[in-house]
């Protein structure tokens, strides 16, 4: 009876790890199938011409170049909004903020802001940018809907950074004769910072990727914004309108290649700049 | 910011200032200019964490605006509970969206989150250091590809496929399903395994001593030890998957029914403000606005419920 109890255990064992290892390679494959399908199909695309040009005709043939000057601009804009306001902020919950209703608050309204639907947030800033406060499409309401949407992902990612810095350096600074805002701003906030950075290039490379809140705020012309007044249409969008329509496949492809090495670009810096700062800290 | 000023302040603090007003805490020894400096910054940072709370404001005053008179005019009974929606005739039941967004929900939540959770304990338990160099980039690769990609995806290449496979067109609940499933993968294994991870190790030292495999030690004492954390996190998923817009429009088909089969058109609270924007006017404009607000609040309810659960825990244990 024993034997064949241990038995037993051991090949339930055996099975249920090979279920979880099935779990594991299966979501690995997913990005795998889905990376390499975009790449294999949209490669043939990838010219010069295509990212430097731009498209022309019904067809959309030629290149994309104003959908990713679009892109560009409109996710630097909204880091540049978000970044300060959610860093300042993140250091008011980590560093100075006391428990209480107030705070349980803040922490409540970021929850919510972080899982609004992005479609909502669109609408949102349609009524509120674009309609009510006379902005019209452009980057700037784009950018500031986006900048909602992110940030309680660069608040929370800063907060843990902050958290994340050892509180002998506080100690050691406070020790010294240290106001709050020295500790802060000459101690925590230079060690946090390489993981601060980390957030704030993966929330860029969510605020790239993002369509829904983009498509209502700086509308669909096809346009190389200068100012940021200016209206036009990011690859997101551009991708979306190529495929509901059916028409030039091949320059979809192309755009959702370029999209995908741009969010794998955002990443791979992401992840340089946490790999650099913790071989340096090791 | 201005480096010199405060050690300025104190070089040139007199005596008589050494106590710093009242509710100062820690820091007295500074004088009246570096206070006033500290409170106001404090104030600053105070006003910046204020801005998520301003913005949730603003987005249901805004939305609420804008959508409000469809409740008013239809009633909330009569929009929520109308089955047809048919703008140019002017019925705006919402109804059979609400069903439809859930049906889709639900089956991205029953392929994806198992597939989240095994891949979160794969990635906590055991998976050698090596392997789980692999596996965790990608697992935060998946969350870094836009939505658009993810719907472009199913409608090249999976839709042909369950169109040859299960006949019909490749529209529908079966391919929405497939896709929302990888979607929320991330956003629940990113979650449970924090979960996983913040079980003390003493715990499954305990449980291996006492004779228990792996399996037995995560299936008895770690899913369990880690509960609430895996629960937060599949409601989190469940936010994700009845907020997913992009995605789904492309793949759905977008016919404003409950579909009688999986392999039908469908049309979602979120597609259908997608499909309808670009020419809504009045009544019809004021609904997709009214559908917004029940998006929102949907999605408040899950964060909320998250709070309670986790506020049941810290009485509980």
């Amino acid at each position: 009876m024993r034997s064949l109890e241990r038995v037993d255990k051991r090949l339930t064992n055996g099975l249920a790890l090979g279920v979880i290892w099935l779990a594991a390679i299966t979501t690995v494959a997913a990005l795998g199938a889905i990376l390499l399908y975009v790449v294999v199909n949209g490669i043939g695309s990838l010219t010069p011409a295509f990212i430097f040009t731009w498209p022309h005709g019904v067809n959309m043939e030629g290149g994309i170049w104003p959908t990713i000057q679009s892109t560009v601009y409109v996710t630097a804009l909204a880091m540049l909004i978000t970044t300060p306001v959610a860093v300042l902020a993140a250091v008011y919950l980590a560093e100075y903020a006391v428990q209480g209703r107030l705070v349980r608050t803040i922490r409540f309204a970021a929850d919510s802001l972080a899982s609004v639907p992005s479609i909502v947030m669109g609408l949102f800033g349609l009524a509120a940018f674009v309609e009510g406060a006379g902005l019209k499409f452009s980057v700037l309401a784009a950018a500031l809907a986006l900048s909602f949407l992110l940030l309680p992902i660069v608040m929370r990612t800063t907060e843990e950074a902050i958290r994340s810095v050892p509180r002998y350096a506080r100690w050691g600074s406070y020790g010294l004769g240290a106001t709050k805002w020295q500790t802060v701003s000459r101690i925590v906030l230079p060690s946090a910072t390489p993981r601060i950075t980390t957030g704030v290039i993966l929330a860029a490379g969510r605020a790239a990727g993002e369509t829904a809140v983009v498509i209502y705020t700086m509308g669909t012309m096809i346009n190389a914004p200068l100012f940021p007044s200016d209206g036009g249409r990011t690859m997101p969008v551009h991708l979306m309108l190529l495929a509901q329509d059916g028409i030039n496949l091949h320059a979809a492809y192309g755009t959702a290649l370029v999209l995908v090495l741009m969010v794998l670009a955002f990443n791979i810096v992401a992840r340089w700049v946490s790999r650099r700062n913790r071989s340096m800290q090791g | 910011m201005s480096a010199g000023s405060p050690r300025e302040g104190q070089a040139q603090a007199p005596a008589p200032q050494d106590r710093g007003p009242a509710g100062n805490g820690g820091l007295s020894r500074i004088s009246r200019a570096t206070h006033l400096k500290e409170a106001l910054l404090r104030n600053a940072f105070l006003v910046c964490a204020c801005v998520a709370v301003a913005g949730v404001t603003l987005i249901f005053v805004f939305v609420g605006y804008q959508g409000w008179p469809i409740f008013a005019k239809l009633g909330i009974g009569e929009f929520l509970g109308g089955r047809v929606w048919y703008p140019t005739k002017g019925l705006f039941g919402i109804l059979t969206l609400v069903v439809n967004s859930l049906l889709a929900m639900a089956g991205g939540l029953v392929l994806g989150a198992p597939l989240a959770v095994g891949t979160a304990v794969f990635l906590s338990e055991v998976a050698s250091p090596r392997v789980r160099e692999v596996t965790r980039p990608a697992v935060e690769l998946l969350a870094g590809i836009p939505s658009v990609v993810y719907g472009f995806f199913g409608l090249v290449l999976l839709r042909p496929i369950i169109a040859r496979v299960f006949g019909g067109l490749g529209f529908g609940l079966f391919t929405v399903w497939v896709i929302l499933g990888v979607m929320i993968v991330p956003t629940i294994a990113t979650l449970t395994e924090d979960a996983l991870r913040s079980v003390p190790e003493g715990i499954r030292e305990a449980s291996y001593a006492m004779g228990a495999t792996k399996w037995q030690t995560i299936w008895r004492v770690l899913l369990p030890a880690a509960r609430i954390g895996i629960i937060d996190a599949v409601i989190l998923g469940m936010g994700r998957a009845i907020g997913e817009t992009m995605a789904v429009v492309m793949i759905a088909g977008n016919a404003p029914v409950i579909p009688d089969s999986i392999f039908k058109p469908f049309l979602t609270l979120t597609t259908v403000i997608v499909m309808d924007m670009p020419y809504a006017s009045g009544d019809h404009r004021t609904a997709l606005f009214g559908v917004a607000i029940v998006l929102f609040v949907i999605s408040m309810i899950f964060v909320a419920s998250i709070r309670v659960i986790s506020r049941s825990r810290g009485e509980g244990d």
